[in-house]
């Protein structure tokens, strides 16, 4: 039996324990507000002696990543925290860590990108690297982003993925926000669910050489990129995988998706993150006065958990997808808006698609605006006219 | 007190092959010499980590490889920082025993002068500051020529690049070369040193050294680039001698902070015989090539008074 003890941790400290209780060898991060204080709740963890680990205290995020691209070439198991302007700097990294089919693991406590600055949160930074070839989880909860966390060195490191993984969390909202997490007793039970592999052939290993991140012809270069094509197709399967072990070993049961009261909803809440919690309750508040309104969780951005949303979102009449960031200059700006639509393009009887953009660098977003934007929605619906264009909602000036 | 070298004639260079042939590197390219060079002297249990560059892209041509030793690329700017990156992963895997803590294994960084100079340089700052055990190489062919030639910090004043063209107005490089060796000797690390591929016992030497000494080690060697420098691709290693014996080059080491001539030049030759021989300086007039002689003179002169002797002579026609 796997003993677990209940500790008042934020997100930004669930993320240190699983790093922790993950028995990661190599660290490399940057301070970046609300990020921070993963690192130095790993650096004092260090300081004490509670696991070993090298800390590369770098001089950037790019070369945070790229210590970890080296450090993981080298065999070991790797980790960074970072958010907004150091994911960004990271970018051209990002790139180089997928392709390379390194299991880097990242944290991510998402903010708005400059300028102008903002520490707060919102996604932009997170959906800037939508093309990066990251497996993407996004959580709600800080006993989600301590599971998640260890499920990442699970799912990475399986040789049928070997593709690196990003696990986020709302600034702030969840890097600051205390909340009752399980941790384990004794790190040795998450050792043994994540056990450490070296049968990868990208490792640098003087008795059997390689040559890691060549130069490759266009004879040869699509091939290579196809290879994670099939291994993101892979990651459905085993992170499935990954999540069932974690449920039967430890009890506690995730999903790529999660739903609330969409057995017989007509409209749905889709949205992802910290305010799903708050999208949830006003689910509750909408029922109590007879609303048929259910709602949805983005848990995995990458790979996108197609099956599983149009399976949930299969009955309802009308979904309203709550982005918190922009794609800039395209009718739909809201980036799983998009995925969305394009789910369900060119299908009979498919649900209408509503995409508002909301919270964008913070702003406040309440149980009272998830109920203004579902009786919205249920306006639009009725009026059978449903917008072409993302609505941005509380934004001071602009009349929805 | 210097460590005594270990090679001293030819006969001393191991026979062992690292650096495979049948890479892409231009004929008469004095960069493939330095690969080959330092692998024999680093050996078997070495992780190369290279910038983007020439070398990278000519010695990796996917599915072949010259490297015979374990091979990393990532990216132009962080060579130094994803070998920080191995090094650290090394030492914390022989601390929990997945690697043997009595092996040795050497991790060198393999990068040009745009990737060290410029774009690469607050990377090699960081991994030095915090006393990574990593040997950095710097092969400097004074310009970003996997690119096509175009100017970098490492550029000696008046040199002709494609984008320090010769024109009505401009007359190639404006601005001296960066003293980049002093930059990093400034960080206080155990070892810094220049080398020349046409002093090869020297450059062995100084590689050993680098492998053998604990902590960052940076060793910067002169390229001479045929392709960029404009010269007939047999002349690459004279060009690389002429640069020792005009003082353009001169062949140093400071070990824990002691500072010696590795090469002494008793009588020196005028710059004008090795800049004569490279078409990137074909544009010079009479009075440029005078004042680059004597910003030699001065450099030489710093060089004598920090040694406390003459070590590099006058020049003798
Ligand atoms: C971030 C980034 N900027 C620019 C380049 C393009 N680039 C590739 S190699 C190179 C020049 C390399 O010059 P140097 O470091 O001197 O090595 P050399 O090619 O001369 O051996 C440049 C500019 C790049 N690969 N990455
Ligand atoms: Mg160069």
């Amino acid at each position: 039996m796997v003993k677990w003890k209940r500790l008042p941790l934020n997100s930004n400290y669930a993320v240190a324990y699983a790093v922790k209780d993950a028995d990661v060898d190599v660290i490399a991060a940057y301070p970046i507000t609300p990020q921070t204080t993963i690192v130095e709740k790993i650096a004092e963890f260090l300081a004490n002696g509670e696991f070993d680990a090298e800390m590369i205290h770098v001089e950037s995020e790019h070369s945070a990543l790229s210590a970890l691209v080296g450090a993981s070439a080298a065999g070991a198991r790797v980790f960074t925290a970072t958010a907004s302007q150091g994911l960004e700097l990271m970018h051209e990294i990002l790139h180089i860590a997928s392709g390379s089919r390194l299991p880097i693991v990242m944290a991510i406590a998402t903010r708005a990108l400059s300028a102008p600055i903002s520490i707060w949160c919102d996604y932009s930074d997170l959906m800037n690297t939508r093309d990066a070839s990251w497996i993407t989880f996004i959580n709600s909860s800080a006993q989600e982003v301590y599971d998640t966390l260890i499920m990442a060195y699970k799912i990475a490191e399986d040789p049928r993925v070997l593709l690196p993984v990003m696990s986020a969390h709302d600034g702030y909202i969840m890097s600051h926000t205390v909340e009752p997490v399980d941790v384990a007793e004794d790190p040795e039970d998450i050792r043994r669910f994540i056990p450490k592999r070296r049968d990868r052939i990208n490792i640098l290993d003087p008795d059997r050489p390689v040559s890691i991140g060549t130069i490759v012809r266009p004879e040869w270069f699509y091939e290579v990129k196809y290879q994670q094509v099939v291994a993101m197709r892979e990651a459905r399967k085993v992170i499935k995988e990954a999540q069932e072990e974690f449920a039967s070993r430890f009890g506690r049961r995730h999903d790529v998706i999660e739903t609330h009261m969409m057995d017989d909803a007509e409209l749905a809440i889709l949205t992802y993150g910290g305010i799903y919690g708050t999208a949830r309750e006003a689910v509750d508040m909408m029922r109590a006065k007879g609303m048929k309104v259910g709602s949805v969780k983005l848990r995995l951005w990458r790979p996108f958990p197609a099956d599983e949303l149009r399976k949930a979102l299969s009955n309802v009449q009308a979904v309203a997808v709550v982005d918190r960031a922009i794609s800039y200059g395209t009718p739909i700006a809201g980036p799983v808006a998009l995925e969305v639509i394009s789910l369900f393009y060119d299908e009979k009887d498919a649900p209408k698609v509503i995409s508002f953009v909301a919270g964008i660098g913070q702003r406040t977003v309440t149980e009272y605006d998830f109920v203004g934007i579902a009786e919205k929605s249920l306006k639009y619906l009725s009026s059978g006219s449903i917008p072409k264009e993302t609505i941005y909602w509380g934004v001071r000036g602009v009349e929805v | 007190m210097a460590s005594k070298p270990v090679y001293r004639t030819v006969f001393d260079i191991p026979r062992e092959e690292y650096f495979a042939p049948g890479h892409g590197l231009c004929a008469g390219c004095a960069a493939g010499v330095i690969m080959k060079i330092l692998t024999k002297v680093a050996g078997p249990n070495t992780i190369i980590v290279n910038a983007t560059g020439c070398v990278e892209v000519a010695t990796t041509m996917f599915p072949y490889t010259s490297w015979k030793v374990p091979w990393l690329h990532v990216a132009f700017e962080n060579a130094a920082a994803a070998a920080s990156g191995v090094e650290a992963a090394i030492k914390v895997l022989k601390r929990k025993g997945v690697i043997d803590p009595n092996k040795r294994i050497n991790v060198v960084v393999v990068a040009g002068d745009g990737g060290t100079y410029d774009i690469g340089f607050q990377a090699l700052s960081g991994m030095l500051e915090r006393g990574h055990n990593v040997m950095y190489v710097l092969y400097d062919n004074e310009a970003y020529m996997n690119t096509g030639i175009q100017r970098s910090g490492g550029t000696p004043k008046y040199a002709w690049t494609t984008t320090t063209p010769v024109g009505k107005v401009w007359k190639g490089e404006w601005r001296p070369k960066k003293p980049i060796a002093d930059i990093v000797a400034a960080h206080r690390i155990p070892y810094v040193a220049t080398a020349s591929p046409s002093h090869v016992i020297d450059m062995m030497n100084k590689f050993r050294k680098g492998l053998d000494i604990e902590g960052p080690t940076f060793i910067h060697v002169l390229q001479p680039c045929t392709t960029g420098w404009r010269f007939d691709p047999r002349y690459g290693i004279t060009i690389a001698r002429l640069a020792v014996l005009t003082g353009m080059w001169i062949l140093w080491e400071m070990e824990h902070g002691e500072f010696r001539v590795t090469v002494p030049v008793p009588k020196r030759k005028p710059v004008r015989e090795y800049l004569k021989l490279q078409g990137r300086f074909r544009h010079l007039s009479e009075e440029q090539i005078e004042e680059i002689q004597r910003m030699v003179d001065e450099e030489v002169e710093r060089i004598n008074k920090l040694v406390g002797r003459t070590v590099i002579g006058p020049v003798e026609e």
